[in-house]
């Protein structure tokens, strides 16, 4: 799974983005297979609970994944590289422990908490980037590594407390307005508004299109006047600073810095990117097809506990799918070689 | 790769994903037999901490039960660990938009849980923390519970009766920082023994796992060897700790006391690797909180305050002066 010893690709490192006509595209998208399964499983609950269908409880769904969608977002960005990030939900829950504090306990401004905890995240992406591009080590390894010092940074400084009594600021990304009928909260709008700017940045930039070719062979990528070493750096930091608003994002959902957050994120943005069609292996899938997984995870835990079943079967779905997604993506491969 | 390889594999791979979840969705569905919506039917639903804690299958064993005899439908909902406070906001959200009439919640964060608790609330949800109680205790509309200081003392009172004046050298496998839970029966206990925690020659946190207990008891051994009393969490803690004092031959001469009542950890007492234990009564915390929404649904009558769900030592040894029921009763009373 590491950058290093992955089989060189023989397709071109920009064979995604050549889809000429939008309706060929829309086809031939490696996220058409997601975006179908995801409406099936919508159809499916619309017609099993009366309280699906509503524009109520879409949004609610977009809530409830918007922390999990962010880092999911820099998990992509990553896995395009062909690295992981075991660390991001680590990552987050420190952030967030940061906000919290400073801005509830240390008195400083909640703007300049917020900044700070942006600071913090990024700076832990910056030295993922650094550690697997300098010396270099895998990337599972170092965020593997990352993940514990994450985990224990944030119990040591939060003193394992729970932090209330949060400043209006730092929860007025969860507050909502009203849209027609439905409650829509500021967090689900700054999550679609950074999933459609990487989306962009990764489609239409020089830079996305640098990502993928590093993805698909580094080595191509670096003979082809790419600054890897730059670019996978950049790539891990950006990571982290999304990490940051995901902890902002967090905050804003629970009114409260949490140090058990977070535990199992790391897994569940791989979920998302694997259900979303991003390869484990590098250099194919998309920022729209995570949204798409993330989403899918969101409606059928939704969808489950509107029709009563416990939330086991929820794990059990979510398991079978992803092993399904990556059964898919390697017998595809198979048959292009 | 060719376009109509991709075209076709990413139909393929709707077409499997949506499949499976076809499939699965039915088996489950008819599985838990609840699938009925918009009947009218009240509605209740349970969070627990986790879905594979013994301790909470009981509990949703007595929901199940509850809700049958009192007509309602139940839902069930867990954390993916134990801490797993996003998780539970989730659910609670879910639950509210299936629309049920009441919540029984074991919050995992007791503190952090209570803005989530204050939206349900507010759409005229009653909710009513089982097992833990949130901080503030205000949060929830009643709590139905263990009172943890009361099952720390009887076991703090009985391992002071059990030594007969010797000197003790305790040990305390706690369940983890800052959780209410531990904290009381950990204070429980030694405010039962007359001792303060200074006394305590080795403290360590396992929580409440089995082989963070063993660890924790081998390091206590290595630090202190001469401890004479072990104080449990739980009794899978105090499992563990039977273990590394066996492998040490010292688990006839320790006193082990724990807190819990599960079947296994009664039946463990009466083998006679633990000396006692305090029992609580999940099945029971769930049934009444199942009544009391059904009460709610049926006349607007909210349940409030504290009800003590009881607790019971159970020791085969028993001594002068501290009331207790032997296993038998423990056997039968037991949950998991």
């Amino acid at each position: 799974m590491t950058a290093t010893t992955k089989p060189p690709s023989t397709s071109s490192p920009y064979a995604e983005l050549k889809a000429p006509t939008t309706a060929r595209r829309l086809l031939t998208a490696p996220t058409t297979g997601p975006l179908v399964a995801l409406l099936l499983a919508c159809i499916f609950f619309s017609f099993s609970t009366d309280q699906f269908l509503t524009g109520g409880n879409f949004s609610l769904i977009v809530q409830q994944v918007m922390v999990v969608g962010t880092l999911a977002i820099g998990q992509t960005l990553i896995i395009l590289t062909a690295g992981i990030d075991l660390s991001c939900g680590a990552v987050m829950a420190f952030g967030s422990i940061v906000i919290a504090k400073m801005a509830a306990e240390g008195s400083l401004p909640p703007l300049v908490a917020i900044a700070l905890g942006l600071v913090v995240c990024g700076g832990f992406g910056l030295l993922n980037g650094l550690l697997v591009q300098k010396i270099p080590l895998p990337p599972f390894i170092v965020t593997l590594g990352m993940l514990n010092v994450a985990f224990a940074l944030t119990h040591i400084y939060s003193e394992e407390q729970t932090v209330t009594n949060l400043p209006g600021p730092l929860t007025a990304l969860g507050e909502t307005f009203p849209l027609g009928h439905t409650d829509i909260t500021y967090g689900s709008l700054v999550t679609i508004a950074l999933f459609l700017l990487l989306a962009y940045a990764l489609s239409s930039t020089g830079w996305g299109r640098h990502v993928y070719a590093l993805g698909n062979s580094q080595e191509a990528a670096r003979l082809n006047g790419i600054r890897t070493s730059r670019l996978t750096i950049g790539v891990y930091t950006v990571a982290g600073l999304l990490y940051g608003v995901a902890a902002l994002l967090l905050i804003s959902r629970t009114g409260v810095g949490d140090p058990q957050a977070g535990q199992t994120d790391n897994l569940d943005s791989i979920t998302a990117v694997v259900l979303g069609g991003t390869s484990l292996f590098g250099g194919r899938g998309s920022v729209l097809g995570t949204f798409i997984g993330v989403l899918i995870v969101g409606v059928f835990r939704n969808g489950l506990q509107l029709m009563g079943v416990a939330s086991i079967y929820q794990t059990l779905i979510t398991g079978v799918l992803v092993i399904l997604a990556v059964t898919v993506d390697q017998l595809s491969r198979k048959k292009a070689r | 790769m060719s376009r109509t390889t991709r075209l076709s594999s990413s139909l393929l791979r709707a077409a499997a994903v949506t499949g499976v979840a076809a499939l699965t969705l039915t088996g489950c569905g008819s599985g838990s037999g609840s699938s009925s919506s918009g009947s009218g039917e009240v509605k209740v639903g349970l969070i627990t901490k986790t879905d594979t804690n013994p301790f909470f299958v009981k509990m949703k064993e007595g929901a199940e039960k509850a809700a049958k005899e009192n007509g309602v439908q139940l839902s069930t909902a867990a954390g993916k660990f134990d801490g797993d406070n996003a998780g539970q906001v989730t659910a609670i959200e879910n639950m509210v938009a299936a629309g049920v009439k009441g919540i029984l919640i074991t919050p995992s964060d007791s503190k952090a849980i209570v803005p989530a608790i204050e939206k349900a609330k507010a759409k005229g949800v009653l909710v009513i923390a089982l097992d833990t109680p949130t901080d503030p205790e205000s949060a929830v509309d009643a709590l139905f519970a263990t009172d943890n200081l009361k099952a720390g003392e009887l076991i703090g009172e009985y391992a002071k009766a059990a030594m007969k004046g010797k000197t003790a050298k305790i040990a305390a496998l706690d369940l983890a920082p800052g959780v209410s839970v531990g904290v009381q029966r950990h204070n429980g206990f030694l405010k039962g023994f007359g001792a303060t925690d200074k006394d305590v020659a080795c403290a360590q946190d396992t929580g409440g796992d089995q082989a963070k207990g063993q660890t924790a008891m081998e390091n206590c051994l290595q630090k202190e060897p001469d401890i004479n009393v072990v104080y449990t969490i739980n009794e899978p803690a105090a499992l563990g700790a039977y273990t590394a004092l066996k492998a040490k031959g010292r688990e006839k001469d320790v006193l082990i006391v724990s807190v819990d009542g599960g079947c296994t950890g009664t039946q463990a007492v009466k083998d006679g690797k633990i000396a006692a234990t305090s029992q609580q009564y999940p099945l029971k915390m769930a049934a009444e909180g199942v009544k009391a929404v059904a009460t709610y649904a049926k006349d607007g009558k909210k349940a409030s305050g504290y009800t003590d769900t009881g607790v019971t030592l159970i020791t085969d040894k028993a001594q002068a002066g501290v009331t207790s029921k032997d296993t038998a009763y423990g056997l039968e009373n037991c949950w998991g």
